[in-house]
C-alpha cells in the first residue's frame, strides 16, 4: 500500500553525489561491508540450499558413483569395471546407434520443419497471432496426452494413420511395431510435440532482419532461394547455430517419447535410447555403477556441445 | 508494421502475387488447423464415443451418438479430482518455493553484491551445462536420503518442491532483469532508511510484474509437463501426477474413457496458455538467447 508514495518520494529526491558518502573509520566501513554481505548473503541462503542438496551434490555424487559398486549390501570402490562392464554391454552400443539416429532424423525434420514454417508465417500479413497460437499448442499439452494420441494414430489396426494412407491407396504400415519405421514414428511424434518453442524463436529472429537487405538483394536479381540463402540464413546464423546445438543438446537426451510410446525398447530395442539404458541400469536392474558410468559417458561426450553453447551465447550477447 | 520482408509488396499487389498469397495462406492455414487442432478434435469426439463405436473402422468423424456420460465415468474409475489436485499442489508450491527462494537469491546477486556472488551465480549457471537426465540418477539418490537431515523423501511434495528452486535459467532470467533497475531508485529507498527487504518488496518487485509473470507461467508449466521425475519419487498412486497417474492406469480402463481422461488432463495447461499466451510466447523469445 506504502508503495507508490515511496515511489514518489524517489522520483524527486536527486541521487546521492558517490564521493559525499560519510567516510568514518576503517573498521566502521569493514564493519558495513561485513553487514551488507550477511544480508546479501541471507537472501541468497534458500536457493544455496537447495543448489547445494539437489544440483551440485548430485554432481559430485554422480562422479563417485560411476567408479563404485554395490556388493552384499556393502559400497566398494570399483575402479573402471563400470565403464567396461557398459562397453561390453551390447546394448550400450545399440542405444548409441538409435540415439544417434534418433539426433540425426531430429535435426532432418526438428529442425527444418520450424524453420521453413518460421519462414512461410513470416511472410503473411494475415491471421499470424492465430498460426503462432497453433504451433505453440502441442507444447502446452501433458507429454502423456499428446505421446497416447499419437499412439493410436499409429495403430496398425485403426490408427488414423494407416486409415488415411488407405484411402489415398498406398499399403498401411506398423508403423511403431516395425523395426525400420519405428524411431521415425517416434521422431514425428516427438517434433509434433516441441516444435513450438523453436518456430516462435526463429519467427522472432526473421522479424528482426532489416528489409533493406531483401530490397537491395531483389535489386541485384536474386531470386527467392537466394534471398534466402544469401541474406535470411546469414541473418539468423546466431540464433540457427543455437538452436542446432540446444536441439543435439536435448535429443541426445530423448526419453519420455520412446518411454511413452514403445515402452523405451520398442521392437527389438529399435528405439532403445541411451537415456533409457540409463534408467533401466538403475531403475530396472538397481545397478547405479552402471548408470552413473553411461551418464557420465553422456555428458562428457554433450560437454563439447555444452560449451559451445555457453561460448556462442555470450558472443551472442555481447553484439 | 509492416516491415519488409523475403517477398516484396509490389510482388504481392501484382495479380499474380495476390493469387498465389491467399492460395497459400488459405492452404496453410487449412493445413495448420488440421495438424494441430485436428488431434485435439479427435481426442474430444472420441472421448464421447461409445466404445463400439471407437473400435470401428473406418472411424467416424462426428460421432454418431455422444456419451457425455464417458467423461463423468473417467473422472470417478480413473480419480481424476485426486490427479489434478496432486498436480495442481505441486505445481502451485513448486512456484511459491521459486518465487521466494529464486527472486531473493536473484536480487541479491544483482543487487546487494555479495562476496562470491559471481562464483555463485557461475555455479549456478553449470549446471544448465550439465545435461538434465545424467543428474536423474544421484538426484534420486538424494532424494531417497537427504544428506546431513537423513529424511527420505519419496512421496513427499517436498521432492518436487525443493528441487525445483534449483532453476539456474528462472535466477538467470530474473537477475538479468533486476540488472535492468536504476541503481538510483535502489540507493534513494535506502536514503529513506528503507531495509533490502522492503526494497525488494516495495520497489523491485512492482518494477518486475512481467518478468515474474513469465517465470510463474514457464514454473508452473514446467510441473504440469513433467514425467519421468514425479514417476521416480511418487511411486504411491494416491500422490500421483495427472501424467504419470493416467499413464499408470492406461492399459487398465476402456478406451474412450482414457480419451476423455486425456482431454480433461489437457485442459488445465491449455486454458493457462490461451489467458497468457503474449506472456508465454514474450518470455519464450525474451529468453531464447540465453537457453
Amino acid at each position: 500500500m506504502s508503495a507508490p508514495t515511496l515511489h514518489k518520494n524517489e522520483a524527486r529526491r536527486p541521487a546521492p553525489p558517490s564521493g559525499g558518502r560519510a567516510s568514518g573509520p576503517e573498521h566502521g566501513a569493514f564493519r558495513r561491508a561485513l553487514k551488507r554481505n550477511l544480508t546479501a548473503h541471507a537472501f541468497l541462503i534458500g536457493a544455496l540450499l537447495c543448489f547445494s542438496i539437489f544440483s551440485w551434490y548430485p554432481m559430485v555424487r554422480e562422479f563417485i558413483l560411476a567408479f563404485q559398486k554395490t556388493e552384499n549390501g556393502e559400497t566398494i570402490w570399483a575402479g573402471w569395471s563400470n565403464l567396461t562392464y557398459i562397453f561390453n554391454d551390447p546394448a550400450f552400443w545399440q542405444a548409441w546407434r538409435n540415439t544417434l539416429l534418433f539426433t540425426g532424423l531430429a535435426l532432418i525434420l526438428g529442425f527444418a520443419v520450424p524453420f521453413a514454417i518460421a519462414l512461410i508465417l513470416n511472410e503473411f500479413r494475415h491471421g499470424r497471432g492465430y498460426l503462432r497460437l497453433l504451433v505453440y499448442l502441442p507444447v502446452m499439452l501433458p507429454p502423456v496426452a499428446s505421446v497416447l494420441l499419437f499412439k493410436y494414430f499409429y495403430d496398425p489396426g485403426y490408427g488414423l494413420f494407416n486409415r488415411i494412407l488407405e484411402s489415398v491407396g498406398l499399403p498401411g504400415q506398423a508403423w511403431l511395431q516395425d523395426t525400420d519405421t519405428a524411431m521415425l514414428s517416434v521422431v514425428v511424434a516427438a517434433t509434433w510435440m516441441n516444435m513450438g518453442g523453436a518456430t516462435l524463436i526463429y519467427l522472432a529472429a526473421l522479424q528482426s532482419i532489416p528489409g533493406e537487405l531483401y530490397e537491395a538483394a531483389e535489386l541485384d536479381g536474386a531470386g527467392i532461394f537466394r534471398r534466402i540463402w544469401h541474406v535470411t540464413i546469414p541473418q539468423t546464423r546466431l540464433i540457427l547455430s543455437l538452436m542446432l546445438l540446444l536441439q543435439i543438446i536435448a535429443t541426445m537426451q530423448v526419453f519420455v517419447e520412446p518411454f511413452l510410446l514403445t515402452g523405451g525398447a520398442g521392437p527389438e530395442g529399435a528405439t532403445l535410447t541411451v537415456v533409457h539404458l540409463i534408467y533401466q541400469y538403475a531403475f530396472t536392474f538397481n545397478n547405479y555403477g552402471s548408470a552413473a558410468a553411461l551418464g557420465l559417458v553422456l555428458l562428457v561426450l554433450l560437454a563439447g556441445f555444452s560449451a559451445a553453447y555457453a561460448r556462442l551465447s555470450r558472443a551472442g550477447s555481447e553484439d | 508494421m509492416s516491415t519488409r520482408t523475403l517477398i516484396s509488396p509490389a510482388q504481392l499487389a501484382r495479380p499474380r502475387g495476390k493469387f498465389l498469397y491467399w492460395t497459400a495462406f488459405t492452404v496453410v492455414t487449412v493445413l495448420f488447423t488440421l495438424v494441430f487442432i485436428g488431434p485435439l478434435y479427435w481426442m474430444v469426439t472420441s472421448g464421447l464415443k461409445s466404445p463400439q463405436e471407437f473400435a470401428q473402422t473406418p472411424p467416424s468423424l462426428i460421432p454418431d451418438s455422444v456419451h457425455p456420460q464417458n467423461y463423468a465415468d473417467a473422472w470417478g474409475v480413473m480419480d481424476l479430482a485426486r490427479l489434478l489436485f496432486n498436480t495442481l499442489y505441486y505445481a502451485f508450491g513448486a512456484l511459491a518455493f521459486q518465487l521466494v527462494f529464486d527472486v531473493a537469491a536473484a536480487y541479491s546477486l544483482s543487487k546487494l553484491r555479495p562476496v562470491f556472488g559471481k562464483a555463485i551465480l557461475g555455479a549456478m549457471l553449470l549446471t544448465l551445462m550439465i545435461p538434465a537426465t545424467v543428474l536423474v540418477v544421484p538426484q534420486y539418490l538424494t532424494v531417497l536420503d537427504v544428506p546431513v537431515v537423513e529424511r527420505n523423501l519419496i512421496n513427499s511434495p517436498w521432492a518436487i518442491w525443493l528441487p525445483s528452486v534449483t532453476n539456474a535459467f528462472n535466477i538467470f532470467l530474473l537477475k538479468r532483469f533486476f540488472d535492468s533497475i536504476p541503481r538510483e531508485l535502489l540507493d534513494a529507498a535506502a536514503i529513506d532508511g528503507a531495509s533490502s527487504m522492503r526494497t525488494l518488496r516495495s520497489v523491485v518487485l512492482p518494477l518486475s510484474r512481467p518478468i515474474l509473470g513469465v517465470v510463474s507461467i514457464f514454473a508452473v508449466v514446467a510441473v504440469w509437463k513433467d514425467f519421468l521425475w514425479p514417476m521416480l519419487t511418487l511411486p504411491d498412486p494416491a500422490k500421483q501426477t495427472v501424467n504419470v497417474g493416467i499413464y499408470s492406469l492406461a492399459a487398465s480402463v476402456s478406451e474412450n474413457w482414457l480419451l476423455a481422461a486425456l482431454a480433461i488432463a489437457s485442459l488445465p495447461t491449455l486454458i493457462i496458455f490461451l489467458i497468457f499466451q503474449r506472456n508465454i510466447m514474450s518470455g519464450l523469445t525474451a529468453g531464447s538467447l540465453k537457453g
